[in-house]
């Protein structure tokens, strides 16, 4: 069998970062190859590295080889890819609604004849061809044929847009199949998309372009695809490639254990003062719903207890973040609520913070800081407007900010998280990734609340930051017996701080597990 | 301490060199070497400066009427017109009735702002469902406010012989002169002479309040709230405050402050003017507030006061230097150019 | 009956302007020939300026208040003919050459300001269109004589520097309309125009003084003006029109609507994004300053500081009332909108005239008209995309 890719001694550094290691990859021709691993496993920059994105060229190449159907390339560009024979079916859709599946289809590849204007002009200058006219009729038989191979029974003349969502991945993957010398096939976890039948007829048609001679790679998280479809397996952990397996030689629970193995670091908390009690809820949820794009929630039920730390985890995409944001009134939401034994309203940031409950964004720099206004500011300004602290009281009704409390209290919190800064009216663009978090802690802790939801506390922070951010929400929890709902894509940080860890898959808590359970029990419940 | 005092020169260095941008270093060069040019042809250099007061007080409330839009999210209102409409009609009613004095001067203001109030919040409401096209969308509301109201200047049941067409009996006529002690009543008020340099207090002191009461604002629990949600409608929204209703305050505070700032401007010059004369007065008083250092998602008060000094000076000497210098007004195509130019430079540059 | 409802309201905005247009018609209470005539000039004389609009609403750029600068292109090409004193059609056909490259590097630079100001092209085409307002009136008040050697005494003022208020552009008036003319004249016939020469002559009516109606038909003759159709420009706009369309079915004309759909997905398809905005920048621009050397020809004369600064808002604010909107035109819709807008100027003075007692109210009414129907067609446009954001 003819290697159609082979990836030899991948390697890739970010600013002395290294983000991959050593990886060996092959697909052959007609070969389904299924790629696996957690979010930052290193699956996305070894896609870059094959489509030679320009993230990759600017940050100074990759180490290694590249071969397609035999040859060294050196790819430099999304477009050589592509006319290697390099096909990637996104996740999101690349289709222009306005136009029609023909047009989407044959999008920039275009079959032209040329007319006297375009001929004239292109004895001057290459952009004559542009002024080329448009071969419909090819366009269409090309078109039409290939829906045929994969299966998809539209007029090629409708539009897109009016479309249902499943036939959408199916014109992507004609798209790539009607290139003439399509090879390899990326699929980036095109399933995550479509409702079961759609998924069960994407891996018949994969099955069917495999046949065809076409090398496949496959990007998925749902272990029972990769077990249905794979010709071979192949792991990837923290940048390294675990290991290739044939399909025979394993199972959901080898591969679940594979991808999510790693040590967890042993941390000593301090103890607690108040004990966790099962029966003593301060939050109830039932059948939650939240419409957060790409994190969408569906009947979800949780239970939170006074005084625990609770971790949310799970892959990205499959709602873990839609849990507490729908929480927090940042994305509509249904379903039945209740904090303190008292319904808790939904869709409604500023009753949640009179409830006492406080959200720290994933998003900090888009939700969670005004970037160019003071320290201060930011960590007075929701509690300003939901508790009217910070306020003069000497003309009432006028609301008057009082800047020397407020400075005071944002010098507190400045010293208690070692927020290195010049003072406490510094805009917050200019301090580092950490201590723009810190500030985001610091202003959900402002007003008090009985509890706290965290999400992704640690991204994009510094190893010192990280670790005095864990070590603050311990101390929040312990000493002020504030309850913590972490959510994080790090499994190994939830598992050294929270008592009990839910996993969120498909809009759901599959498994809450204790924090020393083991590895494979985490990845099966994170593959749904 | 060493490293104190390296941030706090950093600190001066970020705000003070490197804030003031390229362009308004410019301008002010502009302004500054016109200045030593008029003082070197031996112009009437009292006599300048005091007009260059008198028409910063005139335009002044009008550029700070840009401010709140600005802070709110709504970008560069263009839409001021819709405002300065209103401070016409609320300058016509006391004039109808023949109000002299203070009378005249408050029952215009007090009606413009309520006037202005009203128009801004329907203004609000409009621009609140075409979100990101604020700009457009404001500039020909505004021209059609303009053009549309002149049908009304015709039709409007206005009998005072002062303010009608004396033949035909009917429509108001293209520049009123104000009632008898309205006009320049501000100017007027506490004016003295320094060295010829004629200052008018009053209506220096009357910006100056307003720019002071809209700092205040800024600073209470509302107007943070219309600032976040400017500034960043996703913490805004995070906080429970509404960014709609945010968005429609700061449109109607803008018109009103537009309504407000066409009184003031109306009785210092001393003339009602009506019909086109309003159509593009947004675009010197945008320009005033770029040039003075804001943006299209930035402003503060000392923007305003800055930039219409700048730009009032800059319009005020051109004149006579150009005419010394050479024939033929050079002035008004500089003013367009620069002030056009300025905005060019805003739209272009900002991000979002 | 539901098929013309819905008929109706899809087509909710020229429909209503064809009523008003009509309304005005009948109440501005002149002959129809006079409308007609009226109309079918300016029809002809603006379509081509309105045409220029529709490339860059397809490539996604929104309506082009930009093409004031081609229109002055177009005007400096005019003066510098007829400083040369070149006359008819020679003086047209050089204009027409010496405005391509002015209106190419113009065009050039506004697509650089554009793809600087992405998501506010409008805004920044209508302050560019100022601005460069300015920068001509420097140029042609100030520089022309001064600091650019210029002397001719018909284009100059007495001061020695700066250009008159108006050119006479009488050497080619009708140069491009009388290749081929025909012009109807109330009781004497046709007259028909081949290459700026008379073929056919109307026939005086008989002067026969027993009979009255001939007397009365002499009379209207001499009151009613002619209703000429220009052949030649008007198969000129035809070619524009059929170019467009053929523009469009081509590989340039394909990624032009792939931009303006989503240009992020057009970026990632391999098409160049700001290459693409670019040309439709440029090509709006050339054929906005070929469209005003039509309407220059037509007019007969120049006005050097005003008669490009409306071009921008009538020839917007025609292709919206045709019921274009600023992500959506064809060709059609530019020429109804022409002919539907204009209408409305001819009539609506003449029709405030008779029913309000003023004509000025109808001036008034129609720059109100201009202003609101683009101020309405940008709240509704702005209004859609935010309904779809938010969805």
């Amino acid at each position: 069998m003819t290697a159609v890719l082979e990836m030899r001694g991948i390697g890739k550094e970010y600013y002395g970062n290294r983000v991959l290691r050593g990886i060996d990859l092959e697909v052959g021709a007609g070969e389904v190859v299924c790629l696996v691993g957690e979010n930052g496993a290193g699956k996305s920059t070894l896609m870059n590295i094959l489509f030679g994105m320009p993230v990759i060229l600017e940050t100074g190449g990759f180490e290694g080889t590249v071969k397609i159907g035999g040859e060294d390339v050196r790819i430099q560009s999304p477009q050589q890819a592509m006319e290697l024979g390099v096909g990637m079916v996104h996740q999101e859709f690349m289709l222009v609604p306005g136009f029609s599946v023909v047009e989407n289809i044959k999008l920039n590849r275009e079959v032209t004849r040329s007319n006297l204007i375009s001929t004239i002009l292109e004895g001057i200058s290459s952009f004559g061809s542009r002024l080329r006219s448009l071969d419909e009729a090819t366009m269409l038989a090309d078109a039409q044929a290939a829906l045929d191979r994969v299966g998809l029974d539209v007029d090629p003349l409708d539009l897109v847009g009016e479309l249902p969502v499943g036939h959408k991945q199916f014109i992507e993957i004609a798209r790539e199949v009607d290139r003439s010398r399509a090879r390899l096939l990326v699929f980036d976890e095109p399933s995550a998309v479509l409702a079961e039948t759609e998924a069960d007829r994407l891996l018949t048609t994969m099955k069917q372009l495999a046949a065809d001679g076409i090398g496949i790679l496959f990007i998925t998280h749902r272990l029972d695809e990769v077990l249905e479809i794979a010709d071979r397996v192949v792991v990837l952990r923290d940048g390294e490639q675990v290991c290739t397996m044939q399909r025979q030689e394993t199972d959901a629970s080898k591969i679940a254990e594979l991808m999510v193995g790693r040590k967890v670091e042993a941390r000593s908390l301090p103890a607690r003062k108040f004990p966790v009690q099962d029966e003593d809820r301060i939050l109830t949820v039932r059948d939650l719903r939240v419409s957060m794009p790409g994190e969408s929630v569906s009947g979800l039920d949780l239970n939170v207890r006074r005084g625990e730390i609770l971790g949310v985890g799970g892959l990205a995409g499959y709602g873990k973040l839609g849990l507490s944001n729908g929480l927090a009134g940042l994305f509509a939401a249904t379903g039945e609520v209740a904090k303190d034994g008292q319904p808790f309203p939904l869709h409604n940031p500023l009753e949640a913070m009179k409830r006492g409950m406080a959200f720290v964004s994933e998003d900090r720099r888009g939700v969670g800081l005004l970037l160019d206004e003071s320290i201060e500011l930011n960590m007075g300004l929701p509690w300003i407007h939901c508790q009217k602290r910070f306020l003069k009281s000497w003309i009432p009704g006028l609301g008057l900010l009082d800047g020397s409390s407020l400075s005071k209290h944002a010098r507190q919190m400045i010293e208690r998280f070692d927020i290195r800064c010049v003072g406490s009216e510094q805009p917050v663009r200019r301090l580092s990734g950490g201590n723009q978090q810190k500030v985001c802690i610091a202003k959900a802790i402002t007003g008090d609340p009985d509890l706290l939801l965290v999400n992704e506390p640690t991204r994009g922070v510094d190893v010192g930051a990280k670790q005095r951010i864990l070590d603050e929400l311990v101390a929040l929890n312990r000493k002020q017996r504030m309850t913590v709902v972490l959510t994080s894509s790090e499994l190994a940080e939830l598992r050294s701080v929270c008592d009990r860890v839910a996993i969120v898959s498909r809009g759901r808590v599959s498994k809450i597990l204790a924090p020393d359970a083991p590895d494979v029990e985490f990845g099966l419940a994170m593959a749904g | 301490m060493r490293e104190r005092i390296i941030a706090l020169y950093e600190r001066w260095l970020l705000r003070h060199i490197l804030s003031v941008g390229i362009p308004r270093l410019m301008i002010g060069g502009f302004v500054l070497s016109l200045l030593a040019l008029a003082f070197i042809k031996n112009l009437d250099m009292a006599g300048l400066l005091g007009d260059s007061l008198v028409r910063v007080g005139r335009n002044g409330v009008i550029v700070l009427a840009l401010l709140p839009a600005v802070r709110g999210g709504l970008g560069l209102n263009f839409g001021l017109p819709v405002g300065i409409v209103a401070g016409l009609v609320g300058l016509l009613v006391p004039m109808e009735f023949n109000l002299s004095g203070w009378k005249g001067f408050w029952a215009a203001t007090a009606l413009a702002a309520v006037l202005g109030w009203v128009a801004g919040m329907a203004y609000g409401w409009l621009l609140n469902r075409v979100k990101g096209q604020e700009m457009m969308v404001g500039t020909y509301v505004g021209f059609s406010i303009v053009s549309g109201m002149c049908t009304f200047w015709l039709l409007a049941p206005f009998t005072n012989p002062r303010m009608i067409w004396p033949i035909g009996g009917h429509g108001l006529r293209t520049t009123l002169p104000c009632t008898p002690g309205v006009g320049k009543i501000l100017d007027n008020l506490g004016r003295f002479e320094i060295g010829g340099m004629g200052v008018p207090t009053g209506l220096l002191l009357y910006f100056l309040l307003l720019c002071g009461l809209v700092a205040v604002f800024f600073r209470t629990r509302v107007g943070l709230g219309i600032q976040a949600s400017g500034e960043n409608p996703a913490y805004a929204r995070a906080c429970g405050i509404s960014e709609n209703r945010s968005r429609l305050l700061a449109a109607a505070l803008s018109t009103m402050l537009a309504a407000v700032g066409m009184v003031a401007f109306s009785t210092s010059y001393g003339f009602v003017q009506l019909y086109l004369a309003p159509l593009m007065m947004a675009f010197p008083a945008v320009a005033a507030l770029l040039i003075g250092g804001g943006s299209v998602v930035r402003a503060s008060v000392s923007h305003v006061i800055i930039g219409t000094l700048l730009f009032q000076t800059l319009l005020t000497i051109a004149l006579p230097v150009t005419n010394e210098l050479l024939s033929g007004d050079l002035s008004e195509v500089a003013r367009v150019i620069a002030a056009n130019g300025m905005i060019l430079y805003a739209l272009t540059r900002s991000s979002r | 009956m539901k098929r013309v409802l819905a008929m109706l309201r899809n087509h909710a905005v020229p429909v209503t302007f064809l009523l008003v247009s009509l309304a005005l018609c009948i109440a501005s209470r002149q002959s129809a020939s006079f409308l007609t005539g009226e109309i079918l000039n300016r029809l002809v004389r603006n379509s081509f300026t309105t045409l220029s609009l529709l490339i860059p609403v397809l490539a996604g750029l929104g309506l082009n208040f930009g093409i004031v600068i081609g229109a002055m292109a177009g005007q400096m090409a005019i003066v510098t003919v007829v400083h040369w004193n070149l006359t008819g059609f020679s003086a047209l056909g050089t204009a027409w050459i010496l405005a391509l490259p002015i209106a190419v590097i113009f065009g050039w630079l506004v697509g650089c300001l554009f793809n600087r100001a992405k998501g506010r092209e409008m805004v920044t085409g209508l302050i560019a269109g100022f601005f460069s307002n300015g920068l001509y009136q420097l140029l042609f008040l100030f520089l022309v004589g001064s600091l650019i050697p210029f002397s001719n005494p018909d284009l100059i003022l007495p001061q020695g520097f700066g250009l008159r208020n108006t050119v006479n552009l009488k050497s080619m008036e009708y140069s491009l309309d009388d290749v081929a003319s025909v012009s109807w004249m109330a009781g004497k016939g046709m007259e028909v125009r081949l290459a700026g020469k008379v073929v056919r002559k109307p026939e005086a009516p008989a002067a026969d003084p027993d009979n009255p109606f001939a007397a009365l038909r002499a009379m209207s003759a001499s009151f009613s003006p002619p209703i000429k159709l220009p052949l030649a420009t008007a198969g000129i706009i035809v070619l524009l029109c059929v170019g467009i369309r053929r523009l469009l079915r081509t590989k340039l004309g394909q990624d032009m609507r792939a931009v303006g759909q989503d240009m992020h997905i057009a970026a990632v398809a391999g098409i160049p994004v700001d290459q693409v905005r670019m040309v439709a920048v440029i090509l709006s621009t050339v054929l906005a300053a070929w469209g005003q050397i039509i309407y220059l020809q037509n007019m007969g004369t120049l006005n050097t500081y005003s008669s490009h600064e409306q071009i921008g808002m009538f020839a917007v604010a025609s292709l919206l009332v045709g019921g274009a909107t600023v992500s959506r035109a064809t060709v059609w819709q530019a020429l109804m909108g022409t002919l539907m807008f204009h209408t409305l100027f001819v009539t609506s003075p003449l029709a405030g005239k008779h029913l309000m007692g003023d004509p000025q109210i109808g001036e008034y009414f129609r720059v109100f008209i201009a202003y609101g129907v683009i101020a309405v067609a940008l709240a509704l446009h702005a209004w859609g995309g935010g309904k779809k954001s938010s969805d």
